[in-house]
This record gives C-alpha cells, structure tokens and sequence, in this order.
C-alpha cells in the first residue's frame, strides 16, 4: 500500500485521483504509526518549507518520517516533498531532512518566478523513475530549486532561463520538481513507474 | 523552455455551465464535468471553474461539483468564485483544487492573499483583477465587474505580487464577451509591471486573438470560455495554429 502524507495544507487530493486512475491501492498517512504501516510514501509537498518542517514536528511525523527515509522503503518527494530531501533550503532558512547533501536556492533567472507551466524534463542519466517519459512536459509551480551537492544524485535537468535540476534519485528515495499528479498522461505515466516498482528491492534508478 | 498555456474557463452557475456578455445574460452551455473532460482530453493546459452566483448556502453543490471535475481531470485545476477566507481556500483545496482564484475580498481585505499564500504556497493563490478603461490606465473593479474600486490596476497588481499572489487572471471588463480580442494594452502593461505569470482573460474570437495576447500582450497564459464552448474552435485547433505562429505550447 502506497501512503500519501497528509500535512493539513493543501491539494493532497488530486495525487489520491492520479492514484485511483492507476488503479492503485493508497491510504493517507497522518500519523507515525499509519507512516510506519505503509510499503512506499508519497510527498506531494505545497507550501513553504519552514511550514512544512514545523507541520512535520508538531505532528510527531518527523522522527517516523526520518526513520522511514532510511528504511529502504520506496519514497517519491513532490515539489516540496524533494526539496525537503536536501540539508538546508533557502526559503525561511530552513534545515531540511538531510537525507541527500545538498542545499535548496532560490531560482536564480530572469525569466518568470514562480516558474508556473508545462515544461520540459530531460533526463541527464537512466533512471527506472522517468523510463519512457524522457523529453515529455511536466507541470511545475515553484520559486525555489534543489541543488545537490553531487551530480550523481540529479537524473533529470529543466531550463528556465538557466539550466535547473528537475529530478532526483537515491537508491530508494524519488523526488521531482514537478508535478507529476497535474501533468496528463506523462505525468500518470511516471506515477505508474513509481508505483510498479514500490515492491521490496526498489530501486529508483 | 516554458510552454505558453491555453485555459478554457468554465463558468458555472447552479450546477451548469453558462457563458455572459459582460458579466451578464447568463446562457446554458453544458455539464461541467463533460466540458472539463472534454477540453482535458483537447489538450488544454489548465481548467478554471468560476462559480459565478456563490453563496454560502449553495457552497455544499460548489464543492461537490469541484470534486467530481478534479477527479476527471490530470491538468491544474483552478477553482474561484465567491472566496472570502482561509477556510473557503481550504475547502475548495481539499475538494480538489489546485489552486483557488480571489477577487472582490482581496480588494476588501488584501491580508486574505498574504495568509493564504503563507498557509497554503503561493502557487495556488491566482488573483483576478477586472480591470475597465478610464481616461489614464485602468481602474479594478469588483463585485462582478459592478462596483468600481477606486484602485489602479498596475498599482494593484504590483501590490499583490508583494502580498504573495502566485498568478493574476487579468480581465478586461470592456473586451469579456465580445469577440473582438483581448485588450492587448492592459494585458502587456500589466504582464510587464510584475515578475509573476499573467492569465490574460475577455475578449477572444479566435485563435488569432491568442497569438496576439501570447506574443504582443505577453501574457504567460490566455483563458478563453465562449470560443470553445460554442465548438468553434477545439482546444487543440488553438494550440495548433499557436504552434504555426512560433509561439511555445505544449502539444
């Protein structure tokens, strides 16, 4: 079973629509024992970081979701939810989860911010996340960026005004910049990667 | 490279439907879950669902319908009409919004736009402004486009960039419902006063109407109701001929 995590903000419900066009059994997660029940997470992250790191706490979420983070077990951070991956982000100053070194920046361009639209997603390596929707729009809506300290970890780039990493991944841990829930047919389409490999073993790619 | 975005705008009135002139003469055009279906499936790039008689008693039908056009539909969901607190931007963000769109109450109270993009991200925090003609600029008014606010709309929109507002939906209240294009001026000046993305809404006839907006009006966006709902023209006939003209659209 895949677990939504539910933070009280915003538009958890159109991950949960993307899910049941799948096909695919999910469950809301609001508390650390729903988080330790699940087999794989989703992260569909709105907001402001420093909102979402004290909703975390103040839930009680933070420990289990740290612990889960290392347990191997297949997560997919969106927008916020990959940002929040990282050591430290820009917005409100704020320590993130630390789970990938790297910080997150503000998007430095002198195009539009927040950069809100379809855009395309290339990816810079393999990767078992985006198999088949290489070079395909995604939707985004963010002012912030995630740069990892090793390139490794980057496995898809977007250009808006300057060259910006769109996904990642680490072993079992996913996050993209985008919206994968609002972005048609390609956007399923990722989310049905994610979905197919969250068995024992997964591996993001 | 960002696609420039195509919105049809679903105007709904108890539970239908219906596409004015100028804010008024309402007429029957369809099922909102149909349309969003069908314009979803075109390839348009967004939805914008504007209840346009909310009230609090009919708030209940209004949040049902959202859910069953969200469910529907795997594009940005926008959904306004009648919003007047956190709890409303709540409700319709819970229903299956992606973003809710504010209008008259963000000219009453604009701390409304700053908590909400505080509480809820910036990115679904879309701020219309109906703007009119007068003799230097335009001036915003409210209330479906009945009550002259007194405000500037340059100086209005850069004051909502500042609250947090993540997009503005600008109308032209002298262009909306008749067909003869938007109002490239207002649309230009105000894309050009802010760093964030602009919905240019009122006016189109055509696809020609867009090519304009989206170029000489740079607009990051163009919403257009009648032109689909009367079958004219399909969503993705638009982003064809968008297509031919050079502009960027997601195909």
């Amino acid at each position: 079973m895949i677990g939504v995590l539910d933070l009280g903000g915003g538009n958890l419900a159109s991950v949960g629509y993307a899910l049941d066009r799948l096909e695919t059994a999910w469950t809301l997660v609001r508390t650390p024992s729903q988080l330790d029940a699940v087999d794989a997470l989703i992260f569909p992250g709105v907001g402001a970081a420093g909102a979402a790191m004290a909703g975390l706490r103040t839930s009680g979420l933070l420990p289990a979701l740290q612990a889960f983070l290392r347990s191997g077990r297949p997560y997919l951070g969106i927008c916020l939810g990959l940002q929040l991956l990282f050591d430290r982000s820009a917005e409100d100053g704020q320590p993130c989860l630390g789970v990938i070194p790297g910080r997150v920046v503000r998007l430095a361009t002198w195009e539009k911010v927040p950069h809100t639209g379809w855009n395309t997603v290339e990816s810079t390596r393999w990767s078992a996340l985006l198999e088949g929707v290489d070079g395909e729009a995604f939707y985004f809506t963010h002012s912030y960026v995630a740069e990892p300290l090793s390139g490794e970890v980057a496995c898809a780039r977007t250009t808006h005004g300057v060259s910006f990493v769109s996904a990642v991944t680490a072993g079992p841990l996913a996050g993209v910049q985008f919206h994968p829930e609002r972005s048609g047919t390609a956007g399923l389409r990722l989310l049905r990667n994610f979905a197919g490999l969250s068995a024992p073993g997964f591996d993001a790619g | 490279m960002l696609a420039k975005r195509v919105i049809p705008c679903l105007d709904v009135a108890d539970g239908r439907v219906v596409k004015g002139i100028q804010f008024r003469r309402l007429r029957d055009q369809g099922d909102p879950v149909e349309r969003a279906r069908a314009y979803a499936e075109e390839g348009a790039d967004e939805l914008v669902l504007l209840d346009v008689n909310a009230t609090i008693e009919s708030r209940p039908a209004t949040l049902d319908m959202v859910t069953r056009v969200a469910r529907e539909l795997s594009i940005p969901f926008t959904v306004g009409g009648g919003v007047r607190s956190l709890s409303d931007f709540r409700d319709l963000l819970r229903a299956g919004a992606d973003k809710v769109g504010v209008q008259t109450a963000a000219v009453a109270r604009p701390d409304l736009v700053a908590r909400a993009a505080a509480t809820f991200g910036s990115q679904c925090v879309v701020v219309s402004i109906d703007a009119r003609r007068r003799q230097q600029g335009w001036e915003v008014y409210t209330h479906g486009a009945r009550r002259p606010s007194g405000l500037d709309a340059l100086g209005w929109a850069a004051e909502l960039e500042r609250l947090g507002a993540g997009e503005l939906l600008v109308t032209s209240i002298d262009a909306d419902g008749g067909a003869g294009g938007y109002d490239l001026e207002l649309t230009r000046a105000v894309a050009d006063s802010v760093r964030i993305p602009v919905i240019a809404s009122g006016g189109a006839g055509g696809p020609e109407d867009l090519v304009a907006v989206l170029t000489a009006g740079h607009a990051d966006a163009a919403l257009a109701a009648s032109i689909f709902h009367s079958g004219r023209w399909t969503v993705a006939a638009v982003k064809a001929r968008l297509h031919s003209e050079g502009v960027k659209v997601r195909l």
